[in-house]
């Protein structure tokens, strides 16, 4: 039978079925220290242990300082219990202020843990960032989390698939972040649940591995179980030589099972979405999800425009705490941050589009300017390459790895009322602390956002 | 997990889209490492604001949120449903949820009740004109009925088992110890350890 690569990667992971659910066994389970303090407990009070050490791996991320900041007593507390949940159970950690830090979706790939045809889970809605390596990743609950540590597995039921299929060529000023937000407003916030996406087409295959994970990581924005991209050549030329991919004769037997993972020439998904690069523009999202984007050209849309009661009203009160004018453009909003880093644009490419930018640049006197690496070892890199001068001749803040502004469970948080471009992945409301409004774009706008202190594109410097 | 078959109680309505768990429960209060208290970060943000409905007085003591399409999506923080559980709520009834949030409600015994949209409107409508309006729903008939409603919803079997039977999932699973140990043992070798290289 003709089957799709996430159907490929899921039958080989399934132990049992039951009720119309499938019990997976997991090949890598993440943690982190907020989501897991609870399932240890659960683990202690039901007498239970960690059934796979060797295949769980934790760090501390979300809650973590990144400018040297001391953490306040409940996060300490929290960090605390993950370093002795780990000891106890024999997990590998990567302690804050170690080198091997960073943000859990980061590091694995960077390891060479994420192989293609693996599964993937974490107690995070991003572990999605894994598909780009044709692994099926996604995120689980605090229960689940207990329960791959108690027994490696996790009953799911099966998801339907969901080709997207992105046709043409990105145009050379729109980046792989823009790809993300359009997809999401194509899909809409809800439009992929029940559903793993994989995104196919040629734009797909020219994206580098750190571009493929930038728009798998975004799958969740549009509600998909998750997202995956087919392994290739780009992806075997990553994962060649890292710490932990195959080496040798396993390496062969690895690339052959690999290539056997794409989705079969005459396979059926359930549903089609077609998304054309070539009009793939650099985008912000002006609302309070991120479907709502705009082009930067654009102006920010009229409520009276949406034919639907519900997103005319969500686009009401979107713009209502957005503080946002109908008909302005995208050009005229000033923002008093620009925040560059998160699991969906904190890898070495990012650093350096934003960098390139910034070049020789100041920012703007209004703006504060936050880069934080995802990783201390894409921080180390971007040393090697001097980008970390670059950024501070900028007057932009260069900092330790973490989830930093992503989320405002840490010290990087916006003021009530400030203006934000983020290079992260979510723009609720009070995402980066109460009252802030959150604006996503890619590395390079925000880094000429920085520059103007008002929404620009790299174009608008020269 | 209590076994839970039927929720009775007056409904709370919330008719905006999209509801994510930044809005069910911001981050700041996700640092404790506790599995209970979280009821009054339960819409902490929204509830500053005096019109918000969790700050009518009339309607005090719901246990059932009405809410509209995809409740729940963005991050998979059980915390979420933590919040709704202890500030009280059984049942949370929309017209389509997040998947890992339901998810989370049934790994807890909040039922997650998806009406379809029609439906869904003609409840809003009706607990948002007569807060005392009692709302019954039966998890294993997989029926909501209120006053001039009666309805089916969507629940898939093993969701609507494990909310009936308050089953221990890890319990089940390990009934399955030999397929599981059977299968690690078929696993490629090259397949990578945390442990081990650098």
């Amino acid at each position: 039978m003709a089957l799709t690569l996430s159907q490929k990667v899921w039958e080989r992971h399934v132990i049992a079925r039951d009720d119309g659910r499938d019990l997976l066994y997991v090949d890598l389970h993440l943690i982190h220290e907020v989501t897991s303090p609870q399932a240890f407990d659960g683990l202690r009070a039901a007498g239970r242990g960690v059934r796979r050490p060797d295949l769980t791996l934790a760090t501390a991320d979300h809650n973590v300082a990144t400018g040297g900041d001391t953490a306040d007593p409940v996060s300490r507390r929290q960090v605390d219990a993950l370093t002795q949940n780990c000891a106890e159970h024999g997990v590998r950690l990567f302690p804050y202020g170690s080198a091997g830090q960073g943000i859990v979706h980061v590091i694995a790939p960077q390891m060479g843990l994420t192989q293609p045809g693996m599964t993937v889970v974490c107690g995070d809605s991003h572990t999605s960032t894994h598909g780009a390596f044709g692994a099926i990743a996604f995120g689980i609950g605090t229960s689940e989390v207990e329960h791959v540590l108690a027994t490696q597995t996790l009953w799911q039921a099966r998801p339907r698939t969901l080709a997207v299929e992105v046709d043409g060529t990105l145009p050379a000023d729109a980046s792989a972040k823009d790809l993300a937000l359009a997809i999401v407003a194509a899909l809409g916030p809800g439009g992929g649940a029940g559903h793993v996406a994989e995104y196919r087409g040629a734009a797909v295959r020219a994206l580098s591995m750190e571009e493929r994970m930038t728009v798998c990581n975004m799958s969740i924005e549009a509600g998909s179980r998750a997202g995956l991209i087919a392994p290739d050549d780009v992806t075997y030329a990553y994962l060649e030589r890292r710490a932990h991919a195959p080496k040798g004769p396993a390496w062969t037997q690895a690339l052959e099972e690999w290539r056997s993972l794409p989705t079969d020439a005459d396979a059926a998904f359930a549903r089609v979405t077609r998304v054309d690069a070539t009009r793939v523009r650099p985008t912000v999202t002006w609302g309070t999800n991120p479907a709502q984007s705009i082009p930067i050209d654009g102006r920010v849309p009229e409520p009276a425009a949406f034919t639907d009661e519900r997103e005319r009203e969500a686009a009401l009160r979107a713009l209502a705490y957005q503080d946002l004018r109908p008909g302005t453009a995208a050009r005229d909003i000033p923002v008093d941050v620009v925040f560059i880093g998160s699991c969906t644009n904190g890898r070495l490419e990012d650093l350096r589009a934003a960098a390139q930018v910034a070049r020789g640049r100041r920012k703007h006197e209004r703006v504060r300017v936050l880069v934080v690496p995802g990783s201390m070892a894409v921080r180390a890199e971007a040393e090697r390459e001097g980008l970390d001068r670059v950024f501070r001749d900028a007057g932009f803040e260069w900092r330790t790895a973490g989830c930093s502004m992503c989320l405002g469970m840490n010290p990087d948080i916006l003021e009530p009322g400030q203006r934000c471009a983020s290079t992260s992945n979510r723009n609720f409301e009070g995402r980066q602390g109460p009252g802030g409004r959150t604006h996503l774009v890619s590395p390079a706008v925000a880094a000429a956002t920085a520059v103007l202190g008002h929404f620009a594109t790299p174009a608008d410097l020269a | 997990m209590r076994p839970v078959s039927h929720v009775v109680g007056r409904g709370l309505p919330l008719p905006r889209a999209d509801v994510d768990t930044d809005q069910i429960i911001p981050s700041s209060y996700l640092k404790r490492v506790d599995s209970s208290g979280y009821g009054e970060a339960l819409f902490a943000a929204w509830r500053r604001d005096p019109g918000f409905v969790m700050n009518d007085p009339r309607y005090r003591g719901a246990t059932i949120l009405v809410a509209g399409a995809n409740f729940g999506c963005g991050s998979s923080r059980e915390h979420a449903v933590w919040a709704l559980r202890d500030a009280g709520f059984k049942a949370v009834v929309s017209s389509r949820f997040a998947d890992i949030f339901r998810q989370n409600c049934v790994r807890n015994g909040v039922v997650p009740v998806a009406l379809q949209t029609r439906d869904l409107e003609r409840l809003l409508r009706a607990v948002a004109e007569e807060p005392r309006v009692s709302i019954s729903i039966d998890v294993a008939a997989r029926t909501l009925l209120a006053p001039g409603l009666e309805a089916t919803f969507e629940l898939e079997d093993h969701a609507r088992r494990q909310l009936v039977e308050g089953l221990d999932e890890i319990g089940l699973t390990l009934a399955h110890a030999a397929a599981i140990e059977g299968h690690e043992r078929s696993r490629a070798a090259w397949l990578p350890r945390v442990s081990g290289a650098a």
